[in-house]
């Protein structure tokens, strides 16, 4: 527990306020007086708000500004003159003209005399409360209760008693779950934990049990955490206002002594934190109220799965080998830069300056990011540069700057709270996004309408108080045929927003694409056939978003990692267009971005055709900023990607590649190809925390740092740029930003920076959108949205508000073109892949967490149909082959999956599930299609010979020789 | 490469990427759709990839789109290294 208590003026932690009970948005105001003091609110707020925004906080226990108000502990109660009783001041809404006092004899009394009810059914000895971390002794404290004169013989919660006499009530201690305890005998029913769990994470896991005195708060069934449908968020741990809630590390480390706001280094929601620290160690990660992206909320993940940052399996210091088969060599930082220089400068004067190359990390840093692309740019001089947005949201790159003519989402996160009609096309936010996906429940369960267009039935289709009106289980492939039949149904039945597309798009354009989907190739009928969507379903869709009123479109991977993703992408573009659905609160075109900094390394010029700022290398006007402030000539072509460099190490012309933050090999689509163009590379250079995959094929290792041991900033899927914090020393010494700067000095340039808040300098200096953004601004706005400059001072919440960035928004067709990789006799399922809730992409975070309580091995989801045909049960191992290669694993039953489709995650690498995907990748962008691989499941004894190979392999390549310790 | 013949790498990963280019600007105007690949294959494709497309164009360009063909008259030819 946590949230309830201010810890005042203490500079050494974050200062905030709960003001009791959530703000209420209202255009009339009240003005009432409170203890002689007059305050104006909104229409709406309760007393208790209302005082505590006067400075005024009464006292509570039952009340936390996050969740509505319920009345329950009877603490807050107050006078109203004139009027009779004392009211509680938590679900009193404050009035014209009342006077209202909170300390009078009366109240006092009263509230010593409910604290003594309290305090007599709880632990004397409460280590929370000795502690500081629970409410009960600060309210006991603030009250005045100075006796207990019922003492602890009758009926209590605390102690099991032999006799039974007393003590029927007592409850086990639940240390079910890895990260918190639940402790009943400190529980005083408040319900908090209950409301958290309903309306911010929206869950409904809890519920209060029995009557009266017997009143218990249980998980799911009676049942211990872990085992129910509790997902570990920690809000009712956050809520809890006794000790009965509470996070194991503050009961193994004690309280924090400091503590600093930060950014989650997961999802692209990009939570703000409050990093809680004793010492060098984080003893919990709190979610920040003030956090835009994430309003306080928090997921299991960012909450709680930091433990890898101090995992034993880091790596610390810099390591050599001559060949990927012999064993690591420990060197110095120095010796390892001098070998980087003297290897980097041997292959490019060999095979060319072309053949050496960088890939920046969508987890570092913008900071980062940016040094890696200017090293591959200025030091290396070629255009090698990319990222892993290559296999991931390349394709919302290419397609919304197509359309809208910016590579971005167009909306903030609150925007959700203004949308009436939701449309969630490949993408499973309760799991991928999870801490938005509450944003989103809680906007449905006030009535806003929902319409999923996913192959599976994914938890949002129908989850407690949330069923979506309309769910298109379309055939994997098949996105752009099922987004143009809606165009298709939108033009014909005459629902399109004519004033809109006048005014902001091209006529012209709108009319041809408009007689392209009303071709009846384009129909729902004809498009029924191939998606094995109906067409009914297909129109009532149509219908609803496109009249629904505000209605807002948010996708994930399932659009992008498609042969055809970015038409998907474009698609989607051209419907909220056709709708009038941009430009306002509420609407909008919002990709979901994997990783926590994706749009950041995209924005930082990753890309080998991009500067930063998504401008084209061919623009003079673009290099010549770089060149006079570099002083080099750079390259106007642009440099290969990610799939293209391996393309090219294996024809021989591509020979080095510094990797940072990224494991490519796991990653990837189709292992072989990955790890054949790594073998062919003389050089590969490893940045990163662990030993991952990629770096069993590496020569130089760099050991990397985490986001609690630096400085910098992620832009999350926004484009809001939130600060990181360094809150410990790096354990391997360095930044990752300080590594690839004395990477560029060993290979001849004298970079120089001693902060990150230098390179955000350089960035807003050479990069229009950023022209604002300082560290300054960054401390004193919380956070901004890109762009930030002289026309945004503070930032841009919602794009394109008056117009398009490119202009007139353009209409694109998107004629539908069925993917070559197609089931056949010998490969009859189509596997689409995704991920789970507790674990993160690659799983090299998370497997090192306790999250595995929740997902220890990758399975394949297969539906009964299929299952019973190959004589497979629950539990077996299966063997998963695709014409690219075959791996093993277990199979689990079930219908989320359609009748020809199986599923499966790709976060542990013995899986190594890439190994089945393909060479098929979208037509613009070379982003992998993952979603569709055409395969055959049979039964099968355990791992494939080339698992346990590659397993060999990986146990060989990670010997290491440590150095002598120092005489 | 030890793994399933019919996997596409070197030469015909290059060409099916081309005729992937060309399959979606065949969908758009008329007037838009040499220009759109050679616009796509300038913007995107390294001068390597460039120079490889034209050795197989020149070689007569087995397997090439018609439209890549077609298109082929804008690409720009990569400087010699």
């Amino acid at each position: 527990m946590c949230g309830t208590q201010e810890r005042g003026t203490d500079k050494r932690f974050v200062e905030e306020i709960d003001y009791g009970t959530p703000a209420v948005r209202s255009d009339k105001t009240v003005t009432l007086t409170i203890d002689g003091q007059s305050v104006t609110v909104p229409e709406g707020t309760s007393i208790m708000r209302a005082a505590r925004e006067a400075g005024i906080a009464v006292p509570k226990l039952c009340a936390n500004d996050m969740v509505k108000s319920f009345g329950s502990c009877r603490l807050c109660l107050v006078e109203i003159e004139g009027k009779g009783g004392t009211p509680a001041s938590c679900t009193t809404p404050a009035m014209d003209g009342i006077s209202v006092n909170t300390q009078t004899d009366r109240l006092n009394t009263i509230r010593r005399g409910v604290m003594e009810l309290y305090m007599s059914d709880h632990p004397e000895d409460c280590a929370a409360c000795a502690a500081g971390d629970c409410e009960m002794a600060n309210m006991a404290e603030t009250v005045g209760l100075k006796q207990n004169r019922y003492g602890d013989e009758g009926a209590n919660h605390l102690e099991p008693s032999p006799i039974g006499e007393h003590g029927v009530n007592f409850k086990e201690l639940d240390v079910s779950n890895p990260y918190f305890a639940y402790d009943p005998s400190k529980c005083i029913v408040c319900s908090l934990c209950v409301r958290a769990c309903e309306e911010q994470q929206g869950t409904f896991a809890l519920t209060v049990e029995g009557r009266g005195f017997e009143s218990r708060i249980t998980a799911g069934m009676d049942e211990p955490f872990l085992q129910s449908e509790c997902v570990s968020c920690g809000a009712c741990v956050q809520a809890c206002p006794t000790g009965a809630l509470q996070e194991k590390s503050i009961i193994e480390m004690g309280m924090p002594d400091r503590s600093a706001v930060t950014t989650c280094a997961y999802c692209g929601v990009g939570c703000s934190f409050k990093a809680e620290m004793k010492g060098e160690e984080v003893v919990r990660m709190v979610p920040y109220k003030d956090g835009k992206a994430n309003r306080g909320h928090s997921c299991v993940k960012g909450r709680f799965a930091y433990g890898y940052a101090t995992h034993r399996d880091r790596i610390l210091n810099p390591m050599i080998r001559e060949k990927i088969t012999d064993p690591w060599r420990e060197v110095s930082w120095e010796e390892v830069y001098a070998h980087i220089g003297s290897e980097i400068g041997r292959i490019q004067k060999k095979y060319g300056r072309g053949s050496v190359g960088g890939i920046t990390s969508s987890r570092c840093t913008n900071e980062e990011t940016y040094l890696v692309q200017k090293l591959v740019r200025q030091v290396f001089g070629n255009n090698n540069v990319d990222t892993c947005a290559r296999v991931c949201h390349s394709p919302t790159g290419y397609g919304l700057k197509t359309t809208f003519g910016t590579s971005a989402g167009t909306q903030d996160f609150d925007s959700v709270e203004h949308s009436d009609v939701v449309l969630v096309i490949g993408a499973n936010p309760t799991d991928g996004h999870p801490v938005f996906a509450s944003r989103l429940k809680k906007r449905l369960r006030e009535g806003a309408k929902l319409i999923v267009l996913d192959p599976r039935r994914i938890d949002l289709v129908r989850t407690p108080h949330v069923e979506a009106s309309y769910h298109l289980p379309l055939k994997p492939g098949t996105n752009v045929a099922v987004l143009t039949a809606l165009a298709h149904v939108i033009v014909s039945e005459g629902l399109f927003d004519e004033a809109f597309i006048r005014e902001r798009c091209d006529w012209d354009e709108f009319q041809d694409w408009a007689s392209f989907v009303l071709q009846p190739e384009n129909s729902p009928e004809a498009v029924e056939k191939m998606s094995g969507v109906s067409a009914e379903l297909i129109r009532g869709a149509a219908r609803l978003y496109a009249t629904g009123g505000n209605g807002a479109i948010y996708y994930g991977l399932g659009v992008t990692e498609h042969s055809q993703g970015s038409t998907t992408v474009m698609a989607i573009a051209n419907l909220a267009m056709a709708t009038g659905n941009i430009g306002r609160p509420g609407v909008g075109v919002n990709p979901l971005r994997g990783q926590n900094n994706v749009q950041g390394s995209c924005d930082m010029g990753s890309f080998p055709h991009e500067m930063p700022g998504y401008r084209h290398i061919s623009e003079d006007a673009t290099r010549a900023i770089y060149e006079s402030l570099w002083g080099v000539k750079l390259d106007n072509e642009p440099g290969l990607r990610i799939p293209n460099m391996l393309d090219a190490a294996v024809d021989g012309s591509f020979k080095a590649l510094y990797v940072q933050g990224e494991d490519i090999l796991q990653s990837d689509p189709n292992t072989h190809h990955v790890a054949a163009g790594l073998e062919a590379m003389e050089c590969v250079i490893v940045h990163d925390l662990f030993l991952n995959e990629t770096a069993n094929y590496a020569h130089v290792f760099l050991p990397g740092s985490t986001f609690l041991e630096k400085d910098g900033t992620f832009t999350n899927a926004e484009r809001r740029i939130n600060r990181v914090r360094k809150v410990m020393e790096p354990k391997n010494g360095y930044a990752d930003w300080e590594v690839t700067q004395d990477m560029a000095r060993a290979l001849g340039q004298n970079w120089n920076y001693t902060h990150p808040s230098e390179i955000m300098a350089e960035i807003a200096a050479t990069t229009p959108s950023f022209a604002g953004v300082t560290y300054e601004l960054l401390e004193k706005e919380g956070s901004v949205q890109w762009p930030c400059n002289e026309k945004a001072p503070t930032g841009t919440p919602v794009m394109h508000i008056d117009g398009f960035v490119r202009g007139k928004g353009k209409f694109v067709r998107t004629a539908y073109v069925a993917t070559d990789e197609k089931v056949g006799p010998r490969f009859p399922l189509l596997l689409t892949t995704g991920r789970i809730l507790s674990q993160y992409n690659v799983g090299a975070q998370t497997r090192r967490t306790e999250n595995v309580v929740w997902h220890d091995e990758d399975l394949l989801e297969i539906h009964p149909f299929d299952a019973e045909n190959r004589g497979i049960r629950e539990g077996d191992w299966v063997k998963l082959k695709s014409r690219s290669g075959e791996t093993s694993l277990r199979a689990t039953i079930t219908e989320r999956v359609a009748p020809g489709v199986v599923y499966t995650t790709f976060h542990h690498p013995a899986t190594q599930a890439n190994v089945v995907t393909t060479e098929y990748s979208d037509w613009a962008t070379n982003c992998p299609e993952y979603k569709v691989t055409a395969v055959q499941v049979s039964p099968s004894n355990g791992p494939t010979e080339w698992q346990e190979d590659y397993e060999e392999h990986a146990r060989q390549s990670r010997r290491i020789v440590h150095v002598e310790a120092a005489e | 490469m030890s793994h399933d013949e019919k996997f596409k790498s070197g030469d015909e990963h290059l060409v099916y990427m081309a005729n992937q280019i060309a399959t979606f600007f065949t969908s758009q105007p008329e007037a838009e759709r040499a220009a759109g690949v050679a616009d796509h294959i300038n913007k995107f494709w390294e001068p390597r990839m460039r120079g490889r497309l034209f050795e197989i164009i020149e070689m007569g360009g087995d397997g090439l789109s018609p439209l890549v063909l077609e298109a082929s008259q804008t690409i720009n030819r990569p400087k010699a290294a």
